[in-house]
């Protein structure tokens, strides 16, 4: 055995191009050297944020603001433990959440326990609800599989925003259109890492193509049950029915979590549906009450 | 850092943030870490990621590094030394240190003079207390019949023997070995020292004084024990929660006993980190912002010692043994840099021109020397004292008493804006009218408008490019004081007056370039660099400095880090590849010869082998060296005299044995006088020397432990405006510590100033438990006013289960935090916290007691009066 293992700090990429083509800006791709993911058309990208290795810094709700020239909401204290953003919304397109769970805790379970945080954002849905009510087509799927709103289309309809099952997308009160994250779309054209990953600094916002993540992901669920975190599970991740995580007709969640309790704690639906998938069992269920009702009445009628 | 320099030689984390990552354990006290370094913190997930480390960190406050932890220790604010007295206790009677590190490595069998008392024999007190002095005479803790130099700049304390037998103690470290005791059993050797003084310090004192329930606390014992030794290493993370007490630096020495007896210094992931604020204040102490060093740590000229001329000053100041004795050629290479060929070789190198100090001018005093019109004029550069000093109501009563101030500054910031805007002047207690003061506002540049060094946490010098020009009329520091300094000289260039001979003989030709003439900043750090004389051929390492005249040399530590005329270390970036080694050599340039890990001849056993295959990193290549006479070799730079054999004696009998030649084969802590770490610091340190637990200056108890109160040295100026409160005052019956938030920067000007940052915390806000909440009758988000004999704020009450009251000797405490990042300039703002605080400081450093002080706590808010007069709109957001 050689000297001890010192963990990777910097990107295999990064290496490989040394010092001078680095500051001589002669690399090809920022996010091969912060994410070492090459950046193509094509390929599925997504975020794994991974609730364990939180810390609950905010370095992403800046970056994404400082990035897409977002304005501060309302400047207030909330109350809610450090939660001063409350929720996503037109202007703040990552939100952490603060779940207190202190107790009189001495002894807790290996990463981020009693005080849950966690980094939301649009999940860029296999099956996007706001895509499908979308009117106009201001709304589409890139060729990253993301989920964007092409501003000068929008009409501000809103039709969106109820269809998200997420509360994600919401109109902007300037302008009267549906605002929410881009998986930092201009970014990735320009072959740049999207500013919230590359900013977190614990990895908890990981950025790669999606079926990579999912590997990653599932590995890192099986090595915190072998910690003891039994309670860790992918939320948004297909093929788990059952699971608080899984998605129903939602499919794939493109930005999925890790988390370590219930999807209410961190104020995510449970189970949640597409608005799009309720249209049919319910349109049944009028017929039907509408059938059912003219038939009582039918019997009523040739009772007299 | 007196601490870790009195300790181990130099006052720098020993460590690298990187190497956190290869740590089994990671102990985290007196740190925030995930808030207020969380970049530093990936490491340490990285350790529990790879390594399964346990993370343990006791603080008063449930935080966001609690949340990352295993175990979490709650600890009443300032009673830290109470439960790092216990850890060693636990290591000493469990047996549990690690005997052939310690043996060979730390000064533990070492025999110190008879007269000896430690604290629990005088009960809070050290032999050598000179109550008329309010001070201590050093010698009875000396090693017996020596007179041993500190590591550090200051390497002399007061004492009371003679000059002349002085000079006879001191000359005798390089006549002989110390005297030592390999079997411990001698009653004054530092282990039974170690063991009387800290035999009090059971697992029941512990939870009896911190609170901590003594289940916890041994749990931490174990874990810690469990995780070290020559298979295992753990790190220990520190930051300003230790060093803002009045015993903040014994805080981190108990820090830095613990790990010397566990085997943790000099080796892979263990150390301590001591995790530094600002991007660059270790650049800060080492090219020193300080009114007591000289760049490099050289101690500053007093005109309170032998520190007439130049001989009398090297004299006085050079050790005879360790590397410290090349003391004069730093100062000479220095003397060198500064005044050029206006220097005599044959005479005194212009030693005079250096102002000699005559006592403590750091900022604590200052603001009160201004408050009573001994100072009257005040450059502030990225300072915002204000906000950010203590007790602020006075200071904003004592600038106007100031002929003129400068402020270099991003934004307008509250110590610019107070004559106008300030609580004062709304309560009429000011009157802008009456304020004389000429202030200059002087727009400064960021980071990305100027091109230069930081120096990080790690001792790491990063030079940074410049991005884009700054607008209007920001300069750059450099631009701004290189353009002083010449506007100086011109004024000053036909004086005949001797006392306007410095500034006419500083070298001062650093080149300029552009529009606005902004000076070189890489032939600063050539400067700071040093170079041949008169040549200027850019100087590798500083072993080739000499006293002689014909090096100069900006700051000593430096050398290295512009080792070419045509190469900027600093500017490199190359890292290593992730199968390693890791200690990324490539990356920028680390004080002191580009070391990543320091002590690291400690990594090796007294052989020279490592101490475990695990935890391989320097050791002794008998083949080694260019000539296959032996090297120690390893990922690292070696932190010793590379050639230098394990099994090297010095020879006493040929006579003294100067410098290094008097330290041993297996002696890592080259800096210190007899080469070995201080479990018993014999100088150097102003309140002893072992770790005693002392009561904060302000406390709700009585201290459990000793008669004496709170520490006999620390520095206070008690005084009707800046008044104390008594122990257990019933009128200030709570705890309350003050603290930093992930989305704040200090003083709060770049973050309070940006809407994405200031809508983070948008409000100052005091966290208060459920438990005393509900004694005040507070709800979440009502007003509270806090109060002390200096001030009262008020902000909006966050009530929390992350605090908790403790029990303190039978007694309920109850404690209140406050982040004091607050002001009324920018968007987030709300009442300067740091109004609460007093002028009170540690006796080494004069750093504040901010982290644990007593206060008062009611509903409601302040009635300011109506006068309206300044009143800045503040956001109501509910």
């Amino acid at each position: 055995m050689s000297a001890p293992v010192f963990p990777a700090a910097v990107p295999r990429r990064a290496v490989e191009l040394g010092s001078e083509t680095v500051l001589g800006g002669m690399f090809r791709d920022e996010a091969e050297l912060t994410a070492d993911v090459h950046v193509a058309p094509g390929t599925k990208f997504g975020f794994f944020t991974d609730t364990t290795l939180c810390i609950g810094c905010k370095a992403c709700e800046v970056a994404c603001k400082e990035w897409n020239v977002l304005p501060a909401d309302n400047i207030g204290l909330t109350g809610n433990s450090y939660d001063n953003t409350g929720a996503l919304s037109a202007t703040t397109w990552r939100h952490v959440a603060f779940v207190e769970q202190v107790g009189g805790a001495t002894t807790m379970q290996a990463f981020q326990s009693n005080w849950l945080m966690m980094s939301d954002v649009c999940k860029h849905c296999a099956r996007a609800g706001c895509l499908e009510a979308c009117p106009t087509g201001a709304l589409f799927r890139t060729e990253y599989g993301t989920v964007v709103v092409q501003q000068d289309i929008c009409n501000g309809c809103g039709y969106c925003v109820p269809a998200c099952p997420f509360g994600v997308v919401e109109l902007g009160i300037e302008d009267g259109h549906a605002h929410k994250c881009t998986l930092c779309y201009d970014r990735l054209k320009g072959g740049l890492e999207p500013a919230c990953a590359k900013s977190c600094p614990t990895n908890s916002i990981q950025f790669a193509p999606l079926d990579e993540l999912h590997e990653r992901a599932r590995d890192r669920v099986a090595d915190l049950h072998s910690r003891g975190v039994e309670s860790a599970y992918l939320y948004g991740v297909e093929g788990q029915d059952g699971s608080p995580g899984s998605t129903g007709g939602i499919g794939d969640l493109h930005a999925f979590f890790l988390l370590t309790d219930r999807p209410e704690v961190y104020n995510l639906p449970s189970r949640p549906t597409l608005p799009s998938r309720r249209v049919f069992p319910g349109l049944v269920r009028g017929l039907a009450t509408m059938a059912g009702v003219a038939l009582a009445a039918a019997v009523l009628f040739r009772a007299d | 850092m007196p601490s870790l320099g009195a300790t181990f030689g130099r006052g720098a984390a020993t460590t690298t943030q990187w190497d956190l990552a290869n740590a089994d354990c990671v102990v985290i006290m007196g740190s925030n870490m995930a808030e207020n370094h969380p970049i530093a913190f990936r490491f340490v997930l990285q350790a529990k990621e790879h390594n399964h480390a346990t993370i343990i960190h006791a603080d008063p406050r449930f935080t966001r590094t609690t949340a990352l932890a295993d175990i979490y220790a709650p600890i009443r604010a300032g009673s830290d030394i109470a439960f790092l007295g216990g850890l060693i206790n636990y290591i000493l009677e469990n047996d549990r240190w690690f005997k052939d590190y310690v043996l060979n490595y730390t000064n533990i069998s070492t025999i110190i003079e008879g007269e000896f008392k430690d604290a629990s024999q005088l009960d809070g007190y050290f032999s050598g207390w000179e109550a008329d002095k309010l001070d201590y005479a050093t010698d009875s803790w000396q090693y017996e019949g020596l007179d041993v130099p500190a590591t550090i700049a200051e390497h002399y304390s007061h004492e009371s023997s003679g000059p002349e037998q002085r000079e006879q103690k001191k000359a005798k470290m390089a006549q002989g070995p110390v005297p030592r005791d390999p079997t411990l059993q001698n009653p004054n050797c530092v282990y039974q020292i170690l063991r009387r003084q800290y035999a009090q310090y059971t697992p029941e004192v512990v939870e009896r004084v911190t609170g901590c329930p003594r289940e916890t606390f041994l749990k931490v014992a174990q874990t810690i024990c469990d995780n070290s030794g020559p298979d295992k290493t753990t790190a220990w993370c520190y930051a300003v929660g230790w060093t803002h007490h009045t015993t903040g630096v014994q805080m981190i020495r108990a820090a830095a006993i613990i790990q010397t007896l566990l085997g943790n210094i000099g080796r892979p992931g263990g150390g301590i980190m001591a995790l530094r604020g600002h991007s660059s204040i270790q650049g800060s102490t080492d090219v020193p912002t300080l009114y007591n060093m000289l760049p490099g740590y050289l101690t500053q000229p007093s005109a309170r010692k032998p520190h007439g001329s130049l001989q009398e000053y090297l004299k006085f100041e050079a050790p005879d043994t360790g590397w410290w004795h090349n003391f004069p050629k730093y100062v000479v290479s220095m003397l060198r840099a500064w005044y050029g060929d206006t220097v005599d070789p044959a005479g005194d190198w212009n030693y005079g021109f250096i102002p000699k100090i005559i006592g403590d001018h750091s900022q604590l005093p200052m603001m009160l020397a201004i408050r009573d019109g001994t100072i009257r004029g005040l450059l502030l550069i990225g300072q915002n004292p204000v906000v950010g000093g203590h007790n602020t109501h006075m200071i904003r009563k004592a600038l106007p008493n100031l002929e003129w101030m400068v402020i270099r500054e991003i934004f307008e910031n509250e110590t610019a804006s107070y004559w106008y805007r300030s609580p004062e002047v709304q309560a009429r207690e000011l009157r802008p009218e009456d304020i004389k003061t000429e202030i200059f506002l002087m727009p400064a540049s960021m980071p990305g408008e100027k091109e230069g060094t930081f120096t990080n946490t790690h001792r790491l010098v990063q030079w940074h490019d410049k991005v884009v020009e700054g607008p209007g009329d920001c300069r750059s520091d450099s631009w701004f004081f290189f353009h002083l300094g010449r506007r100086l000289k011109e004024l000053y260039a036909d004086s005949k007056d001797p006392k306007d001979q410095p500034i006419q003989a500083l070298t001062w030709d650093y080149p300029t370039s552009g529009p606005t003439q902004e000076p070189s900043a890489e032939a600063i750090l050539r400067e700071i660099n040093g170079y041949t004389w008169p040549a200027r051929e850019q100087i590798a390492d500083f072993k080739d400095l000499k006293d002689d005249g014909t090096t100069a040399c900006g700051v000593w530590i430096y050398t290295g880090v512009y080792p070419k005329n045509d190469h900027n270390q600093a500017r490199s970036r190359k890292a290593d590849p992730p199968d390693g080694p890791g200690t990324h050599l490539g990356w920028a340039f680390a004080w002191p010869s580009n070391r990543r890990i320091m002590y690291n001849r400690a990594s090796a056993d007294p052989s020279g082998k490592p101490w475990s295959e695990r935890k391989k990193y320097m050791y002794w290549d008998p083949q080694g060296g260019p000539e296959k006479k032996g090297a120690w070799v390893g990922p690292d730079q070696p932190d010793f005299s590379t050639e230098k054999s394990p099994d090297y004696e010095p020879d006493f009998s040929k006579g003294p044995q100067m410098g290094m030649d008097a330290l041993d084969g297996k002696s890592p802590f080259i800096m210190s006088a007899d080469g070995k770490a201080w479990l018993f610091a014999p100088s150097g340190l102003k309140d002893g020397p072992l770790p005693t637990h002392y009561e904060p200056v302000e406390s709700p108890v009585q201290n459990p432990m000793y008669k004496r109160q709170d520490s006999p040295v620390a520095k206070k100026w008690e005084r009707p405006d800046n008044p104390y409160h008594a122990v257990g005052d019933p009128n200030y019956p709570y705890v309350i510590t003050t603290y930093r938030l992930t989305e704040h920067h200090s003083g709060g000007i770049p973050t309070r100033m940006v809407p994405s940052t200031a809508e983070l915390q948008p409000e100052a806000f005091a966290e208060l438990s459920h438990e005393l909440a509900f004694e005040l009758g507070v709800q979440n988000l009502d007003w509270v006013v806090v109060s002390t004999a200096r001030g009262e704020v008020e902000a909006k009450a966050l009530v929390t289960e992350r605090m908790r009251p403790l029990t303190i000797d039978g007694k309920r405490v109850h404690q209140v935090g406050m982040p004091w990042h607050f002001g009324w300039e920018g968007y987030a703002t709300g009442d300067v916290v740091n109004t609460l605080s007093s002028i009170v400081g540690d006796p080494n450093t004069t750093i504040h007691e901010g982290k644990a002080f007593t206060c008062n706590v009611r509903k409601g808010r302040l009635d300011r009066g109506d006068t309206g007069v300044g009143r800045v709109e503040r956001g109501e957001g509910n």
